[in-house]
């Protein structure tokens, strides 16, 4: 799947849709896929601050563990409630349903385009 | 293992199939095609066709064959029957265990040993090494040898769909002279498209399901001939990620997991795999006798709740006490629950006994279970 070039993108496969001081946060079709099937989600609360490149969540699939890491500080503003009872969206609509939470950014750090991030995929 | 990856001869046809590639043992073989969920369902309600070429071959042949294989290995081969196959151990002096493996019995001076992909050197050089005052000759045919399981409950009537494959005329001398009343750990020799296969009614699911042992060359043409059969009794490409999900639900060992060189059969439960009472010296047998020390950990079932895993090599914990590890773990697509298999200290492996899991910093309630977790529903 190609990465959407409107998003930015970190190493360990987050995506994030900025919009002013906030940003959608999810794994790449890359992630989703290296994980397999994803079997249950593990998120951060709502309210709940979070560190850029800090280990903030879980993605496990039948076979291994992923793990979700802040793109950016901030705040987590919302859940994405859907996917944690339907873990399966990450690997059908990971840039669309399968997104996983909303951030307030405090701090942002450098983020990839989608062109660098599909060269260090190699895919 | 050398740094060129090796490729089964089914390679090309996995690219045509989409699959995805892991490196297992050297190899690169597919890990899923599209889901290893759907996969592992399919399986269970229909059919899945594995390759499983990487696995490893060695032909055993001679007239002290039998007599060979009853020193070298756990079990006593020699009172297979003709087309009877067995699940044995071959162990090092300490009682270590090298290797599990599968032997057939194909006739009166010739066995057939199926050994881990990943120990089939170790595997060669031991059965080598223990050829001395034996006439016999052991040779290795994992290069020319591909494997192919189709497993499920849709896979008799699959085989017996796939064009151009049939029972050799040396398997109707044979009672059990049908695929369909061929029991399970027995083989019939067949052709395809008057190549040789060997047909065995095993596997590695908990499902029923058949292995087919053809040369390299003619491989591709028989996966293509099982999945045009197969087309409209369910039958899908199944990966190793769905092969792992349901050999730990079926309770089967995997070596490198469940079992190694420092764990005896015992522990694992595998006592009653090394035939003690049969006669004379095998390797490992003075160590068997031995037994193991009466703290030894053991091999025991772990069912959990909620969704979260245990995974292999993560700690066990009887109040703060660390009392053991995991050995493999999943969340059960069959069975919709955690279930993992551990080494714990004897003192808590009775069956009910609930134990802790550090699941990354979270300790999380296990209760022991017997094995395995899924049984299928037999006729």
């Amino acid at each position: 799947m190609a990465n959407p070039s409107h998003l930015k993108y970190t190493e360990e496969h987050e995506w994030l849709e900025i919009n002013g001081d906030s940003a959608t946060v999810g794994i790449t079709a890359y992630a989703a896929e290296k994980l397999g099937d994803v079997v249950y989600v593990e998120l951060p609360k709502v309210g709940s601050s979070i560190n850029a490149g800090t280990v903030v969540g879980e993605i496990e699939s039948t076979k291994s563990v992923g793990e979700l890491y802040a793109p950016a500080s901030g705040t987590v503003v919302e859940v994405n409630d859907a996917v944690v009872a339907s873990p399966e969206l990450v690997n059908e609509d990971p840039f669309g349903a399968g997104w996983l939470i909303k951030i307030s950014i405090t701090d942002m750090p450098a983020l990839l385009e989608a062109d660098a991030y599909t060269a260090l995929t190699g895919e | 293992m050398s740094d060129t990856p090796r490729y089964s001869p089914l390679h090309a046809v996995h690219e045509s199939l989409g699959a995805s590639f892991t490196d297992f043992a050297g190899f690169m073989m597919p890990v899923r095609y599209d889901s290893d969920l759907a996969e592992h369902h399919a399986v269970r309600t229909a059919a899945g066709i594995f390759d499983i070429s990487h696995m490893a071959e060695i032909s055993i042949t001679g007239p002290d064959a039998g007599a060979f294989l009853d020193y070298a290995l756990a079990g006593k081969l020699s009172a297979l029957n003709i087309g009877q196959a067995k699940y044995s151990l071959l162990l090092n002096e300490a009682g270590g265990i090298i290797d599990d493996l599968v032997i057939y019995r194909l006739g009166e001076t010739h066995w057939l040993v199926v050994a881990n992909a990943g120990n089939r050197f170790p595997a060669v050089e031991a059965l080598n090494h223990r050829t001395t005052g034996f006439d016999v000759n052991v040779k290795d045919e994992s290069d020319a040898t591909a494997l192919i399981a189709v497993q499920g409950p849709n896979a008799l009537d699959i085989l017996q769909h796939t064009v151009g494959l049939e029972l050799s005329a040396e398997a109707h001398d044979r009672p059990e002279n049908t695929l369909e009343t061929l029991k399970y750990y027995w083989s019939l020799p067949a052709v395809f498209l008057g190549n040789p296969v060997l047909i065995g009614r095993t596997g590695y699911t908990g499902e029923d399901g058949f292995e087919l042992y053809i040369d390299v060359q003619h491989a591709a043409a028989l996966w293509n001939a099982l999945m045009v059969a197969g087309e409209s009794r369910g039958l899908v490409p199944t990966g190793l990620a769905c092969r792992d999900t349901l050999r730990l639900e079926a309770g089967m060992p995997l070596y490198g997991h469940e079992l190694n060189l420092t764990t005896a059969p015992v522990q694992a439960g595998l006592g009653k795999v090394v035939a003690l009472s049969k006669e004379g010296d095998f390797v490992g047998r003075a160590a068997a006798e031995k037994g193991v020390a009466a703290d030894a950990p053991v091999l025991v079932g772990l069912v959990g709740e909620g969704k979260r895993a245990a995974r292999a090599d993560y700690e066990v914990y009887s109040g703060e006490n660390k009392v053991g590890v995991i050995t493999s773990g999943a969340l059960s697509p069959t069975l919709e629950y955690p279930i993992a298999m551990a080494f714990v200290d004897p003192s808590v492996s009775e069956i009910g006994n609930v134990i802790d899991v550090d699941i990354r910093g979270t300790r999380l309630p296990y209760t022991v279970t017997a094995l395995p977790f899924y049984s299928r529903k037999k006729n």
